[in-house]
């Protein structure tokens, strides 16, 4: 497919006796020169492999629905819906991502470089969806069970309606964190400009410690301390309707 | 939808590519607007004592001569024209004589051309690769608040050397436009984004600064928007407090560019090391060419 080139690269598997050493085909495409209907239909076929992905340009949808355990890294700034819907995959971008990355994630990883424009990772049911940089407004909203660790920081309504699954801050937030959240975990090192509707602090109990700490690790960020984090989650307010709120709606 | 693109050169080397850069930043932003296209050129500033004008006429064959000014050039059905004086009298003088005519611009430097249609047969049609200029912003629309004709398209003029560009969608337009009429401001169309150019029209009018006008916006406009207003020396940016509309600005020792979306800014020579960021709501920005002391 393509103009890409394709190089060979040894990945060596294990340590014990049984180790096999597997050889992986690397196969570069360039966006620049090959459809992307051709480049996602590519990565729909394949059961395994590793892809290398230049010249993006800023294209919606790149490496969106995969089913398979494939590795793709993409060399360059992303468009909207980069690794949407993804189970199994393992995306890395090198640069930064359009709205709507990594959403409704089912499994799998997706890690940015840069930063993430709006809406990362919403609806996401599994998975676990790294930024490096910043991620805009609505990150996590409505997630479903995916995991979202953020190094630097967020914008306002994150984690709105937010379901299940963690989502982690090592920087500050936007204004209205967590509003109408269920039973979502968040996370934050630094400044929460605001708390949403029944969102409310929590205290730190260890295993909520230990599950941070996972994650943290997991997302290669365990130069940090979780103790410098806050817990935050649903104060349960708004689960039943109560006659108090009517004035509300 | 509706795609916005907007290039401020900070190296005057890359003044002379403005047209293509910016041509070729329109027709990348298709289709999220494919309705109608339009830019706002910074450029050829008129002579001390003259003003310019860019006109539009749905006549085809108008005989831009006979209006008794100095036609520089024409584009399409649009004209660009000299006039002695205030633009203010110019504009006064063509309005009353020629009311089947449209005053897109008026100022010293500014020039604005808009047409129905897709941006790629835009910019053919308006010869846009031939431009040079400091800066230029442009408007690709999807229509949803009023009809797609040429005076519905965007840019809108603000007054003198501005305009306005918006990615949104306002819902207080017509009582605004009401209180809007009654100061004055004259509307040619049943546009939203026109009555938020005649709100800043309005209020620089009574002595706000740009930015003033701008954050008065915050308050005064109910709707979703993303703001690329052009001055004469630069360009300034807006998005509401939700900020729904999409805006990436980038920059790099060349050029300040703002865009939709990042596939219009990787265009431009170098947009791969450049600085990118997603302005925050709520937040004025603005870039103005340094004037040497």
């Amino acid at each position: 497919m393509g103009a890409g080139a394709v190089g060979r690269v040894r990945v060596g598997e294990g340590s014990g006796r049984l180790s096999v050493e597997t050889e992986v085909e690397l196969e570069t495409v360039d966006l620049a020169a090959t459809p992307l209907r051709e480049l996602n239909q590519r990565l729909h076929d394949a059961e395994s492999g590793r892809f290398r992905i230049v010249n993006p340009n800023g294209a919606h949808a790149v490496a969106c629905g995969l089913r398979a355990p494939l590795d793709v890294e993409i060399l360059g700034h992303v468009g909207y819906y980069c690794a949407g819907m993804n189970q199994h995959a393992h995306v890395r971008v090198r640069g930064n991502a359009g709205t709507g990355l990594a959403e409704n994630l089912m499994s799998g990883s997706v890690v940015v470089e840069g930063n993430a424009s709006q809406s990362a990772g919403a609806t996401g049911r599994g998975g676990l969806l790294v930024i490096h940089g910043n991620a805009a407004a609505r990150c996590g909203i409505s997630m479903k069970g995916i995991d979202i660790v953020v190094r630097g920081s967020i914008g306002h309504m994150s984690a709105f309606m937010a379901q299940r699954g963690c989502l982690v801050v090592c920087g500050d937030t936007g204004d209205a964190l967590g509003d109408s959240l269920y039973e979502a975990h968040l996370y934050v090192r630094g400044a929460v400009a605001g708390l949403g509707a029944d969102c409310v602090e929590k205290p730190m109990r260890d295993h909520h410690a230990a599950e941070l700490q996972s994650l943290l690790a997991r997302a290669g960020f365990d130069d940090l301390d979780p103790s410098d984090f806050r817990r935050y989650g649903s104060a349960r307010r708004l689960y039943n309707f109560a006659v108090d709120n009517a004035g509300s709606y | 939808m509706c795609g916005i693109v907007g290039l401020f050169c900070k190296n005057p080397e890359l003044e002379l590519s403005l047209g293509p850069y910016l041509s070729a930043m329109l027709v990348q932003m298709d289709d999220r607007g494919p309705d109608s296209a339009g830019v706002a050129l910074y450029r050829n500033p008129a002579p001390d004592g003259w003003s310019k004008l860019t006109l539009y006429s749905a006549d085809p064959a108008e005989d831009w001569g006979a209006l008794g000014l100095e036609v520089v050039e024409t584009r399409a059905r649009h004209a660009v024209l000299l006039a002695p004086g205030d633009a203010d009298e110019a504009e006064s003088r063509i309005r009353a004589e020629r009311p089947d005519l449209r005053v897109m611009s008026a100022g010293r430097v500014i020039e604005i051309y808009k047409e129905v249609g897709r941006p790629a047969e835009f910019a053919r049609a308006f010869r846009l690769a031939d431009f040079e200029g400091t800066h230029g912003l442009g408007h690709t629309r999807m229509a949803t608040e009023s009809r797609v004709t040429t005076e519905g398209s965007h840019p809108f003029s603000t007054g003198h050397d501005l305009c306005l560009v918006h990615n949104g969608s306002l819902s207080n337009h017509n009582r605004l436009r009401e209180k809007l009429c009654r100061e004055g401001i004259v509307f040619q169309t049943e546009n939203d984004t026109e009555v938020a150019a005649g709100y800043l029209t309005w209020r620089l009018r009574e002595g706000a600064t740009l930015e003033e006008a701008l954050e008065g916006c915050l308050d005064d406009l109910d709707g979703f928007y993303t703001f690329l207003v052009g001055t004469a020396d630069g360009f300034a940016v807006l998005r509401d407090p939700i900020a729904c509309k999409p805006a990436v600005l980038g920059e790099t020792d060349d050029w300040v560019a703002m865009a939709s979306e990042y596939r219009a800014i990787a265009v431009l020579p170098g947009a791969a090391e450049a600085t990118m960021w997603e302005p925050e709501p709520s937040v004025v920005y603005a870039w103005e060419k340094a004037v040497a002391a």
